[in-house]
């Protein structure tokens, strides 16, 4: 598969370069909101509809700041795309899905500074992909960071149910669970090679 | 954002409203003064920036043309090799010449998908040999120990000392296509030893050498004396 | 009320310490994790990461904490963000032109220092509501504290990942690298034991209190 087809940017993006898992974005939420599935899969879902608006935007304002030769302001353009982004679907989610908003809490509008987000724009940028592509890429990242942050959730919401030592409550066990899920994840590499 | 029951927000909760037009002004007085910094600091920067650029190329073609001690780019658009940059994906070329202004060889940028991740590399071509002279890895993110010893180890840098790259009876392309073949089963000159433990990386790098070579090399060679005499050229303006 | 102000005010030892420890912005507050995993595979990239935060984390201070109070309410995380960006957007290019390979090596993760939610924490807990002064003292400790706990992780997995430190070699050739401690897991496993590690401490630090409180009692 050649590494520019769409097949294998989304392939690719969701397992072997894994944005949480490997590229280590988006670790805030995958820590913070993993406790339970049904929080992890919504965040995860929001997630992805905030990078995919976001990328698209971002392509778009890049074409812009090439044209007019300012290529200094695009981290500043982008995290205004992002912070707005992150506006609307907290608007859209608190007039169609109350109770889903407030369960989200303050992860909804921290979601502006998940680095997965910009890591998304940035990356499509170096790489530069065009249109459809940074649309799979941007596709591939959210399925990839909901991926990672479900199946996060679901090994939390199972050790809860089993005896582990008090010291490791907390960040740590998340971080071990992160480190086996990571291990796991490495053995993907080199598909579609 | 919402605020809790906390004593900072007590102040918060205390401040009226702000017009639109005061958070309007705020908003581009702060915009105004971000964009003045940036701007100062990349015109500051950007003349050192350029420089450190232009001294790691040369490390790397001088170290992939051997006998090379300084270089000039040159850019590949529509066939012909020019020294202004028109095109936005134009390929550059790098021509190498030793210390007395003669031209050694090019050296060009080859690229594929390694086992993590793209392999990026700079080869050097001796137009003499009609062979590639060198490799330097540019950039990979190969598993270290493993992937990354396509830049230590010193039996696989052997390959490129003459890895045969002529071209074919109608110059439009390669003779023999460069390929990697599995470690010890090397016969010809235009073949890679792979390094055991470390195929697909080292299949990476026949790869690009092949797809580069074949892309680039019969469309610069017929037009290598643009290359020498660019560099008279420049002597005569300096 | 003049008294509370007062002391309000007051820089005191805890103001700068809050970072290094007891409020550690990494292994306490689990603040601007992504770098942290993400750059740490070896000691030199720690440091460089740590100190390019610090650079943003006291420069963005500095300008919150003087100008929080012209700042309306409704657009201060919008404002705290472009002055964050700007920094970082000046430091990308400090270090360009400091260091290409540097650059090289730390990659996307300078400009993503705009996300570590740490600096947008402490512009919004505190430099917005205190003076220049004292936040400048609070953010030298937390971004202090932040270069430490990089160069926990980087030098732990610098050492047992490629048997070296700062690029110093340290165990010969004959060492066999754990060279996963320099790939993704290696960063979730190191930060992960010096989480068990640490709360080891604290719990029987928080028993041994509790030990002498009833033995006092009693």
């Amino acid at each position: 598969m050649s590494p520019d087809s769409l097949t294998f940017i989304f392939i690719n993006t969701i397992l072997a370069n894994n944005f949480v898992l490997a590229m280590f974005l988006g670790l805030c939420p995958f820590l913070g909101v993993s406790g339970k599935l049904n929080t992890a899969i919504p965040m995860g879902l929001a997630t992805m509809f905030v990078m995919l608006v976001s990328s698209l935007s971002a392509y778009g304002v890049n074409l812009v700041l090439v044209a007019l030769d300012i290529e200094f302001l695009r981290l500043i353009s982008y995290i205004a795309i992002i912070a707005s982004s992150v506006q609307l679907v907290e608007m859209t989610l608190k007039k169609y899905s109350p109770k889903l908003f407030r369960s989200l809490g303050i992860y909804l509008p921290l979601i502006t500074t998940n680095c997965a987000i910009l890591g998304v724009a940035l990356f499509q940028t170096f790489k530069e992909y065009d249109f459809t592509q940074s649309l799979v890429y941007a596709s591939g990242a959210g399925v990839g960071f909901t991926l990672a942050i479900a199946l996060m959730a679901g090994l939390r919401e199972k050790l809860e149910l089993s005896t582990m030592p008090s010291v490791t409550q907390g960040a740590a066990l998340s971080l071990m669970l992160g480190g086996i899920l990571s291990l796991s994840f490495m053995g993907f590499a080199g598909l579609g090679g | 954002m919402s605020s809790a029951q906390q004593p900072g927000s007590e102040q918060l909760a205390q401040q009226p409203d702000s017009p639109s037009t005061k958070m309007i002004l705020v908003l581009t007085g702060i915009a105004m003064l971000s964009g003045f910094l940036v701007v100062l600091v990349a015109q500051l920067t950007a003349p050192v920036i350029a420089e450190n650029q232009r001294i790691a190329i040369e490390k790397a073609v001088v170290k992939v043309i051997p006998g090379a001690t300084t270089h000039k780019e040159f850019y590949l658009e529509g066939g012909k090799l020019v020294t202004e940059k028109q095109q936005q994906d134009s390929d550059s070329i790098y021509a190498g010449y030793n210390a007395g202004g003669k031209l050694l060889g090019v050296a060009a940028k080859a690229a594929a998908q390694g086992y993590a991740g793209m392999i990026y590399l700079l080869y050097g071509y001796d137009p003499s040999c009609e062979c590639i002279r060198g490799i330097k890895i540019l950039k990979m993110a190969e598993t270290p120990g493993l992937g990354d010893k396509i830049i230590t180890d010193k039996n696989f840098q052997a390959n490129f000392d003459a890895l045969d790259a002529r071209l074919d009876a109608g110059n439009k392309s390669l003779a023999n296509a460069i390929v990697t073949v599995k470690a010890g089963t090397k016969q010809h000159d235009w073949e890679i030893d792979a390094i055991s433990g470390a195929t697909i990386s080292s299949v990476a790098v026949g790869k690009a050498l092949n797809e580069s070579a074949q892309r680039l090399m019969p469309q610069v060679l017929p037009q290598l004396h643009v290359l020498e005499q660019s560099e008279v050229t420049n002597d005569a303006n300096e | 009320m003049t008294q509370t102000n007062k002391n309000k005010d007051a820089i005191t030892w805890e103001t700068f310490s809050e970072g290094l420890w007891v409020n550690n912005p990494v292994f306490v507050m689990l603040l601007g994790m992504c770098p942290v995993l993400a750059v740490t595979n070896s000691a030199i990239n720690a440091l460089a990461m740590g100190l390019a935060t610090m650079f943003v984390l006291l420069a963005s201070t500095i300008l919150v904490s003087l100008l929080s109070d012209y700042i309306p309410k409704q657009v201060r995380i919008a404002t705290y963000i472009i002055i964050i960006a700007t920094f970082v957007t000046i430091i990308d290019y400090v270090i360009q032109a400091i260091s290409l390979d540097l650059y090289n090596a730390l990659g996307a993760f300078i400009q993503l220092i705009v996300a570590n939610c740490m600096i947008l924490g402490r512009a919004e807990a505190f430099s917005s509501k205190n003076k220049p002064l004292k936040s400048i003292v609070n953010a030298l400790g937390m971004g202090i504290g932040f270069t430490f706990a990089l160069l926990c992780l980087g030098v732990v997995r610098e050492v047992l990942g490629a048997g070296a430190i700062f690029g110093i070699d340290l165990f010969g050739e004959n060492f066999q690298p754990w060279v996963v401690m320099i790939l993704p897991p290696g960063g979730f496993l190191v930060l992960g034991g010096w989480l068990l590690l640490f709360d080891w401490i604290k719990q029987r630090q928080a028993e041994r209190e509790e030990q002498e409180g009833r033995a006092n009692v009693a």
